[in-house]
């Protein structure tokens, strides 16, 4: 069990108001709150070993350049991936993603299919875009029904031999949606396809583990899981992280260069250009203990009592509608109140000190299949409350009153 | 009535609410009271880019002066642009032009509006103004 009231103390932030009131922060989906033990490790990097990495033979580059290979190991073990050099660390999952698409212009040619799903945020959709546009490749999408959840057996239909790319997400950020990701990725490797999954909604509620999945990239972000922005990870099979090109030169990502000819250093620099954010690796990696400390499992159960908690009490609402209802989902709860537009209802619960998105969440085709300008968005972490909750429900009410 | 006078009326009023829930009360209300566009106006070219939420709005030159129309799907935008058009509507191009809005910080408009918000008003009171620096070229 998962002493919540312990844990509330570990965040700082949640002791702040917000307009006069306690906050209550349901943005989790959007970014996740820090806990104590990783603004110190911040604090501690650039108070006692600041330094540039894998170049400097004095102390504190040794120092730094340890604790970010450690930070490495720990992101490896967390993910399970065979070896740490199959782990990219990046500026997030975005970039993470863009490495991918930008490396395949070199393996694909006209005529080549891959295949997206209809629920993906903005920056699963762009890149493959971009990429088909440079290479010729047709883009296909894994359409989505009224509960949120893919058509599979439409996707099943996709798949050909022509098919050489699979992209989605494990968990819809808009919806909360927990696509079946195991059978994704293993139709798609019966026809010889490769698949990306973006982890960055999933792994702050579920650990993957990237050997059982067999999948062949998996990206994801630290400051959904407690870390710090601008830093995530790629991984990828040694093997295809080998066949991509380098995404950007630079310091670092060489092993010879001289006006003639520059050779590239091996996996991960050969894809970590310049110096990188170093404390953010640091601390990314501090982030997972302390998520691992807690437990993903203990984390998992709680949350989803929140998630049958606040769907139960917002359904309570007269008119208020609920858009995900797949049964497959994680703490997310996305709704509209009849006739309302999102923002007036967002704009009225913030003077109330609740922290909710509203808009397209990035994922303008979700919101043009249900015909919405956008929603509200709850979403739940492992510090969050049902007495928080209550406060969600009663400034929605409020709102409503005003509005209607 | 002047712009200026306009302006001071609108702070006047908004003076007499001590918290916020009552200013956005007072702006759902203004919202209702909105001259509404007609629906054939009701076009993407007439949509203000900035705002979160759409804000259609269209003008017409009547006797020199000016008379704006609009509407939004969200109500609390609605009563913002009311708010602009209730300063604007019935003035000389020039007037609009010349005009500075003083009374947005003076009744805490901006203060609690959150930065989208905050951004999509300084876009709307952009699209007047240009509406009025179009037909302040036809006068000329």
């Amino acid at each position: 069990m998962l002493d919540v009231q312990k844990i509330r103390k570990d965040f700082p932030i949640l002791n702040r108001e917000v307009n006069g009131k306690p906050l209550v922060y349901f943005d989790n989906a959007a970014t996740s709150q820090t806990p104590q033990v990783v603004i110190d490790a911040i604090v501690d990097y650039y108070s006692n070993y600041n330094a540039n990495i894998h170049r400097g033979v004095h102390t504190l580059s040794q120092e730094a350049t340890d604790a970010y290979e450690i930070a490495r190991k720990k992101i490896q073990k967390h993910f399970n991936a065979r070896h740490a050099h199959e782990i990219i660390l990046t500026s997030g999952t975005t970039h993470s993603i863009n490495i991918v698409a930008t490396g395949f212009t070199t393996l694909l040619s006209e005529g080549d299919e891959i295949i997206v799903s209809a629920l993906e945020h903005h920056s699963n959709i762009v890149p493959w875009q971009m990429l088909c546009e440079r290479t010729g490749a047709v883009l296909k999408v894994i359409p989505m029904n009224e509960e949120g959840a893919l058509q599979m057996d439409v996707y099943y239909q996709l798949l050909s031999e022509k098919t050489k790319l699979v992209f989605t997400n494990h968990i819809s950020n808009a919806l909360g949606t927990i696509n079946p990701i195991e059978d994704i990725i293993k139709k798609a490797h019966d026809v010889g396809a490769a698949v990306l999954i973006d982890g960055a909604q999933s792994c702050p509620h579920i650990k993957p583990d990237v050997q059982s999945l067999d999948v062949d990239f998996y990206v994801a972000s630290a400051h959904k899981l407690c870390g710090p922005t601008g830093v995530g990870l790629l991984y990828g099979k040694e093997e295809w992280l080998n066949k991509l090109p380098p995404y950007q030169g630079g310091g670092e990502m060489i092993d010879q260069v001289t006006f003639e000819k520059t050779t590239y250093a091996g996996l991960p620099h050969k894809f970590e250009a310049g110096t990188p954010n170093i404390c953010g690796g640091i601390a990314f990696g501090v982030a997972l203990d302390y998520m691992n400390s807690i437990g993903f499992e203990a984390i998992a159960a709680y949350e989803n009592e929140l998630l049958v908690y606040g769907t139960k009490k917002l359904l309570e609402i007269e008119g208020l509608k609920i858009y995900g209802t797949s049964k497959n989902k994680t703490s997310v709860i996305s709704f509209n109140l009849e006739d309302i537009h999102p923002y007036d209802v967002g704009s009225i619960v913030d003077k109330l000190g609740v922290a909710v998105r509203t808009g397209h969440h990035c994922a303008q085709p979700i919101m043009d299949f249900y015909k919405i300008p956008g929603t509200i968005r709850a979403s739940f972490s492992f510090y969050n409350t049902k007495e928080e909750i209550d406060v969600l429900v009663a400034s929605i009410k409020k709102a409503k009153m005003m509005l209607s | 009535m002047s712009i200026q006078k306009i302006q001071e009326e609108i702070v006047d009023e908004f003076s007499m609410f001590d918290d916020w829930m009552q200013r956005y009360e007072y702006m759902i209300d203004l919202g209702k009271s909105l001259p509404l566009i007609d629906e054939k106006y009701k076009i993407d070219e007439n949509i203000i880019k900035g705002c979160q939420s759409k804000v259609w709005v269209h003008a017409e030159m009547n006797d020199d002066k000016i008379e704006f129309t609009a509407d939004s799907d969200a109500i609390i935008t609605k009563g913002i642009i009311a708010i602009l058009i209730r300063v604007f509507s019935g003035q000389h191009p020039q007037d609009i032009i010349d005009a500075d809005t003083h009374f947005i910080d003076e009744i805490g408009l901006k203060e609690h509006l959150s930065p989208t918000r905050a951004n999509g008003l300084v876009s709307m009171i952009k699209q007047l103004k240009m509406y009025a620096v179009a037909y302040q070229t036809q006068l000329n």
